[in-house]
């Protein structure tokens, strides 16, 4: 066989199997994440994007085949990064409610956890109803449905917005706030943390389904049916084939998916 | 002499060069984009909006018109010293000058205010145990200290500079009148250097209102603030667009004011017409 037929054959294997590769035909998603949101989406010191969030996103990215890429996005300015195409998807723990429905399409919720309070550890405050928080400084995150809540629940208290959970919890420790409204895993994991130990969870709170919602889903562009579907399909399958479980012990002792 | 002769020249005729070309191009890009924004924005025209949220982006115009006046004072009154320094002699004083304007003016505002907000937040023992606590624990007051730290660097500089403008000679000249250093100084020398100072602190006014903006994110409620919770509300870029003719409006009338006080600064310069 001379070279130059050997090297004929080489090239048409390496291009049947490029082909063949190619023919599988992995969709492309680019997913959007805010990655100030620990413990479900976070920058950890080496950079690199942290979180069950990011695990489930990754989990239903093999469920259904697909070529996921994530991208950080300000949570101020995620839906319309979304509208804008930036991204085809938000997973970001962002809560199914009204009025991000009249401008996003949402799967399927993929967790579901109530909302609580914390307040440092010296702290005088002995209960978490509106009532007990008149005239408190409370803070939470802007553009949230804790933050919504707060407004409308807790108008007796002297609400403070903040761009990030990472701000409110600064302001928390070093006694600005005297008590902070966010999920109840978001609190509860930071208070295991060095930075958290200021602090202790008030109380839990039931939540209110007209502000939050039935729990957190995956927020697409509106008409974006084929994506739902896939997402909502790929959500049933890592909940039957115990993958959801097995992220889900990873980071909590209890179940996230909620009731 | 006939009529003829005082007309001008007719003009040549202009030719379709590529430069003339592509400026049309441009232009006919930048109409169709300013027509397709404003036709975007009157097609999703909620008039709802401005009844909910008017009121709340009017209040937040408020804090910002405060925050930028005592911001400006504040800063005004603590570059007279560092203005002096600036211009001084003593190494020590003047190198302390110097360190102050290079810090504020080499790093961002957004930087400041977060060193400021949430850095000096770490140390909120200590500022309590010395009573100082309460200018960093509000927002607005900590922005107010902040912007005021910033535009007293810029304020600093714009006066130093005007300072050193006017010629040496002016007070050679009063010195060799005999004047005294005061009169020199505030008859002589000032109204001087305001002419040269007075377009870079309009600038510096300008700046600052739009600067302040960066009090929304140490939950201060200023314009920006406002805008930005309403956007959260209802993700219509309506709010955007209203805090933009807002801050346009402030603008406007600071420009308008700076032309009015420029006549007056240098009405000894305009050719009056029976000369």
């Amino acid at each position: 066989m001379s070279f130059l037929k050997r090297f004929a054959i080489t090239a048409a294997v390496v291009v049947l199997a490029t082909g063949a590769a190619g023919a599988q035909d992995m969709k492309k998603v680019k997913i959007g994440t805010e990655g100030a949101y620990p413990p479900f989406n976070y920058i950890d010191s080496n950079g690199e994007l942290k979180g069950f969030d990011i695990d489930i996103a990754k989990a239903l990215c093999t469920a259904m085949k697909a070529d996921c890429e994530f991208v950080t996005q300000d949570w101020d300015g995620i839906i319309p990064a979304l509208q804008a195409g930036k991204f085809d998807a938000i997973i970001a723990s962002m809560s199914i409610t009204e009025e991000r429905m009249k401008q996003v399409d949402f799967t399927n919720k993929y967790y579901n956890t109530p909302p609580a309070i914390a307040v440092a550890k010296d702290s005088t405050l002995a209960g978490a109803t509106p009532a007990d928080l008149k005239g408190v400084t409370l803070g939470a995150q802007a553009s949230t449905t804790h933050g919504n809540f707060a407004e409308a629940k807790y108008g007796e208290s002297e609400i403070k917005l903040y761009p990030t959970a990472e701000e409110y919890k600064l302001d928390l420790v070093n006694g600005r706030l005297d008590a902070v409204m966010d999920d109840s895993v978001v609190l509860g994991e930071w208070l295991k943390t060095p930075e958290g130990a200021c602090c202790k969870l008030l109380g839990t709170l039931t939540p209110d389904p007209a502000i939050h919602g039935p729990g957190a889903g995956i927020a697409i562009r509106q008409g974006d049916t084929e994506l739902k579907e896939m997402f909502n399909t790929a959500i049933d399958a890592i909940r039957a084939d115990g993958t959801y479980q097995k992220i889900n012990a990873e980071y909590f002792d209890f179940d996230v998916y909620g009731g | 002499m006939t009529m003829t002769s005082t007309l001008p020249p007719p003009a040549p005729p202009r030719r379709w060069t590529p430069a003339r070309i592509a400026g049309h191009v441009f232009l006919a890009f930048w109409i169709l984009l300013g027509l397709g924004i404003t036709l975007g924005m009157a097609a999703g025209w909620d008039s709802s909006f401005l009844s909910t949220y008017g009121p709340r982006l009017l209040s937040g115009l408020g804090i910002t018109l405060w925050l930028v006046f005592w911001s400006l004072l504040i800063g005004g009154l603590l570059s007279l010293p560092i203005a002096a320094g600036r211009l001084s002699n003593n190494r020590i004083f003047s190198s302390l000058a110097f360190a102050w304007v290079y810090f504020f003016r080499g790093t961002p505002l957004l930087a400041q205010a977060f060193l400021f907000y949430y850095g000096i937040g770490t140390f909120s023992p200590e500022l309590e145990a010395i009573g100082l606590w309460w200018i960093f624990e509000e927002g607005l007051y900590a922005a107010v200290f902040i912007f005021s730290l910033n535009t007293s660097a810029y304020q600093a500089e714009i006066l130093s500079g005007a300072l050193r403008n006017v010629p040496r000679s002016q007070r050679e000249a009063c010195a060799a009148l005999s004047l005294p250093r005061s009169i020199t100084f505030l008859k002589v020398i000032l109204p001087q250097a305001m002419i040269v100072a007075l377009r870079p602190y309009g600038n510096e006014i300008i700046l600052m209102i739009k600067g302040s903006a960066i009090a929304s994110i140490i939950t201060v409620l200023d314009l920006m603030g406002e805008t930005r919770r309403a956007f959260s509300r209802t993700f219509d870029f309506e709010a955007y667009l209203w805090a933009a003719v807002l801050y346009l409006v402030m603008v406007e009338v600071i420009r308008r004011l700076w032309d009015m006080f420029e006549g007056r600064l240098t009405r000894h310069l305009v050719r009056r017409s029976d000369d």
